[in-house]
């Protein structure tokens, strides 16, 4: 009775601690639930600029709508003045580099290479009006566009290299009534279409997310949360929060998953424990590029073939460009796998004047290892390609690309590397030897942010712990359970292990057949015993 | 043959159920934490880093309560280890178990482990399972977090603590082989498993009175 009780209140606590282990409760994530109950609640205006007296006229110029702005907005265009928007540069400490500016205005990329000598077409995605070469004013507060960030119509557009004045199609007063606060299709005019065409450069930012399934971006889709970029981009006094290190250098600033999410976002402690040194992207963003296509490669050297004289294109079979007269070949991708590397929130740029330190090029150095206590491994995009350079001064060169007319030395009119480089590099205030080649550029770095996908598709656990072809193969330095192991302790233990199953199995077998021997020996005895009185 | 042999209880109770779940904890733990390793796949990685955290945690219980188990009932003092015999008992296994020979030692209440087995499990007990269980305590909580929510990381490099870990591993499974192996050697293959299992154990008479006084003694 005492026995069968003990059994039955043993075999109920294994039960019991089976269930446990093996059974999982899909919990309630209240952090989570907070999170969408105040982000539910979208704001509403308290002033409808559709019924301001000083907006109730026809505008002639863009710069008379900025003037109207800063009648009320008496101080704003300060905000706006001191902004990356603006000045297309940031004054950073970088490592080996001190105290520097960089953006826009001097960072080389290795996509349509640089702005210097082509703002007339760049400055489309310049928050201001007239910029049309490297002269322009960036004192005069009238040149301030207001409309492209606050636009609310969907109306606004800028003209193609109208130096970033609005297109003349675009009713500036029925603009000027519906401001607001900025959309994604406001945010998505300039960067989605980084690199002269839609998701070219970022891969994880294109026009799509303005009207997106939670699958594509689990914060942006229409059947989601719907956020604006502004959600999480907040701006106080026109400091958007926010860093993405193609252009910029230090770890102030950054829009974080943590400002809303917290530090400690997940249910289960193991997977907070992986924020110390992962970051959440890394896992919450399986693959990007997830409707349209992202430019991977370009290769400035196969530019300018022409046919019957005249520059053609040729496009891949989802319709992307994979070659054009202007530009060279191109590889498009798309649910892309993302690279990861360690990152500490610091990032040296290849400014224009730079010297060629190593073949291939680095464009963008994301500082950060595993050693570096503050660096995460973070998911990127890593764009390739070569483009032109100076033979003599070994630096990457600046050429006109952009020009309005055939002579002016612009290359997408005259397909000439040699005047086009001597036009760009003058503007730049550079000298050119006259030489050109093509050199390689390897990994400009993408840090692939957005496109955020749901809880459940999130990488699983094997992805990186595995032997064989994890997503984190490449990053070394650090030991990482499932993928390494101590080779020498595994092929002696292997070893070991065998060895003694040969030696168990070895003596076991001697002490069988010792034992059959010897019980035939005595079994003849026995017989030698019961046949003896028959004698 | 029945005739000349007595039923002695050796293995109590706690002792039985201590065995058979630490030695089931213990091929779980290998199961799940060679597929951590990397060595197979059964469970999947997520699951079986999940189940090793558990299963390590009961295990850690259990050796708590068996050192208490050991400390108050005097128990330890069957692991004391001896040069008496060790040779003999080294010897058995070598020629002696071959040639039908007796076992050099017998076991009694008092002395239920042969000098071979105590040094063993002593070894076991004071550097195995010590090496296996601290590197996997620093594997466990190599992050932990401190009072603020920040998460602190170990200064020992986790390639190192693998390595501790890894290596008791393997030499866990050596002995588990071993072991097992062993218990085929008793009076019949399976006589040692049913004395574990049982707590009885067929001893033969003539030593029978001994280990009966020695046992009123002690107890």
């Amino acid at each position: 009775m005492y026995r069968t009780l003990l059994i039955v209140i043993f075999s109920t606590v294994v039960a019991l601690i089976l269930v446990n282990i093996l059974h999982q409760e899909d919990n309630y994530n209240l952090k989570l639930e907070t999170l969408r109950h105040k982000y539910a609640l979208k704001a509403i205006p308290s002033v409808s600029h559709s019924k301001l007296p000083a907006l109730q006229r026809n505008f002639k110029t863009p710069q008379e709508v900025t003037e109207a702005c800063l009648s009320c907005h008496t101080e704003t265009h300060k905000e706006v003045m001191a902004s990356s928007h603006w000045n297309w540069e940031r004054v950073a400490y970088v490592e080996g580099r001190g105290i520097s500016s960089a953006g826009k205005k001097n960072v080389m990329n290795n996509f349509c290479l640089g702005t210097n000598s082509n703002q007339q077409s760049c400055a489309k995605c310049h928050i201001g009006y007239g910029m049309s070469s490297s002269h322009f004013d960036f004192n005069n507060a009238r040149n301030v566009d207001c409309m492209v960030c606050h636009d609310n119509s969907d109306e606004y557009l800028k003209g193609a290299s109208m130096a970033g004045y609005p297109d003349r199609t675009v009713n500036l007063e029925n603009v000027a009534q519906s401001v607001g606060s900025p959309r994604k299709s406001n945010c998505g005019s300039c960067h989605s279409f980084g690199g002269g065409g839609n998701n070219v450069k970022h891969g994880d930012l294109e026009v799509a997310l303005n009207s997106c399934s939670r699958e594509v971006d689990v914060h942006m889709g229409a059947n989601g949360m719907n956020l604006e970029c502004v959600a999480c981009h907040t701006a106080k006094n026109h400091n958007i929060i926010g860093r993405l290190y193609s252009v910029s250098s230090d770890n102030t600033n950054r829009a974080t998953c943590e400002q809303c999410h917290s530090t400690t976002p997940h249910l289960r402690d193991v997977l907070n424990r992986h924020g110390s040194r992962v970051s959440c992207q890394a896992c919450h963003i399986p693959q990007y590029a997830k409707v349209n296509s992202t430019k991977m490669s370009w290769k400035w050297s196969d530019a300018g073939k022409l046919k019957d004289g005249k520059p053609y294109e040729l496009e891949d079979s989802l319709g992307n460009h994979n070659y054009m007269s202007i530009k060279g070949s191109f590889v498009w991708a798309r649910n892309v796998k993302p690279d990861y590397i360690w990152f500490n929130g610091t990032a040296d740029h290849y400014i224009l004047g730079d010297s060629i330190k190593s073949v291939p090029v680095q464009m963008n150095t994301l500082n950060g290892s595993y050693s570096d206590r503050r660096s995460k491994i973070i998911p990127v995009k890593i764009h390739v390609g070569d483009q032109i350079y100076d033979k003599v001064y070994n630096r990457l060169v600046q050429p006109k690309l952009y020009g309005e007319t055939e002579g002016d030395s612009a290359y997408w009119k005259d397909f000439k590397w040699d005047d086009a480089v001597a036009a760009g590099m003058k503007e730049s205030g550079l000298r050119y030897s006259g030489k050109y080649g093509f050199v390689k550029t390897k990994k400009m770095y993408w840090p692939v942010n957005h496109m955020v996908s749901p809880k459940g598709e999130a990488v699983g656990c094997a992805e990186c712990h595995t032997r064989i072809n994890g997503r984190l193969a490449k990053l070394s330095g650090f030991y990482l359970p499932g993928r390494d192991q101590n080779k020498s302790l595994d092929f002696v233990g292997y070893w070991m292990f065998i060895l003694t199953l040969v030696a168990v199995f070895g003596h076991g077998a001697i002490r069988i057949s010792m034992d059959i021997s010897r019980n035939k020996y005595e079994k003849q005895i026995i017989n030698y015993d019961e046949d003896k009185p028959a004698e | 043959m029945q005739q000349n042999m007595h039923k002695v209880y050796i293995y109590k109770r706690f002792e039985r159920f201590w065995h058979w779940v630490q030695a089931s904890l213990i091929m779980f733990l290998a199961l799940t934490g060679f597929e951590v390793h990397g060595t197979f796949k059964i469970f999947g990685f997520e699951k079986a880093a999940e189940f090793h955290r558990t299963a390590s945690w009961m295990l850690i219980g259990l050796i708590i309560f068996a050192i208490f188990w050991h400390l108050t009932t005097g128990e330890w003092r069957h692991y004391i280890p001896t040069t008496k015999q060790l040779k003999e008992q080294v010897i058995y296994y070598i020629s002696g178990i071959f040639k039908g020979e007796h076992h050099p030692t017998e076991r009694t209440g008092l002395s239920k482990l042969n000098p071979l087995q105590r040094i063993v499990y002593l070894g076991f007990k004071l550097i195995l399972v010590p090496i296996t269980i601290i590197s996997g305590i620093l594997y466990l909580l190599y992050k932990t977090f401190d009072q603020n929510n920040i998460i602190i990381i170990e200064d020992y490099p986790l390639a190192s603590i693998a390595f501790w870990h890894t290596l008791g591993a393997i030499l866990l499974m050596i002995f588990l082989v071993v072991h097992v192996y062993m218990t085929t050697t008793g009076k019949t293959p399976t006589s040692n498993i049913k004395a574990m299992i049982t707590g009885y154990e067929e001893l033969e008479d003539d030593q029978e009175e001994v280990k009966v006084e020695n046992d009123s003694k002690h107890n």
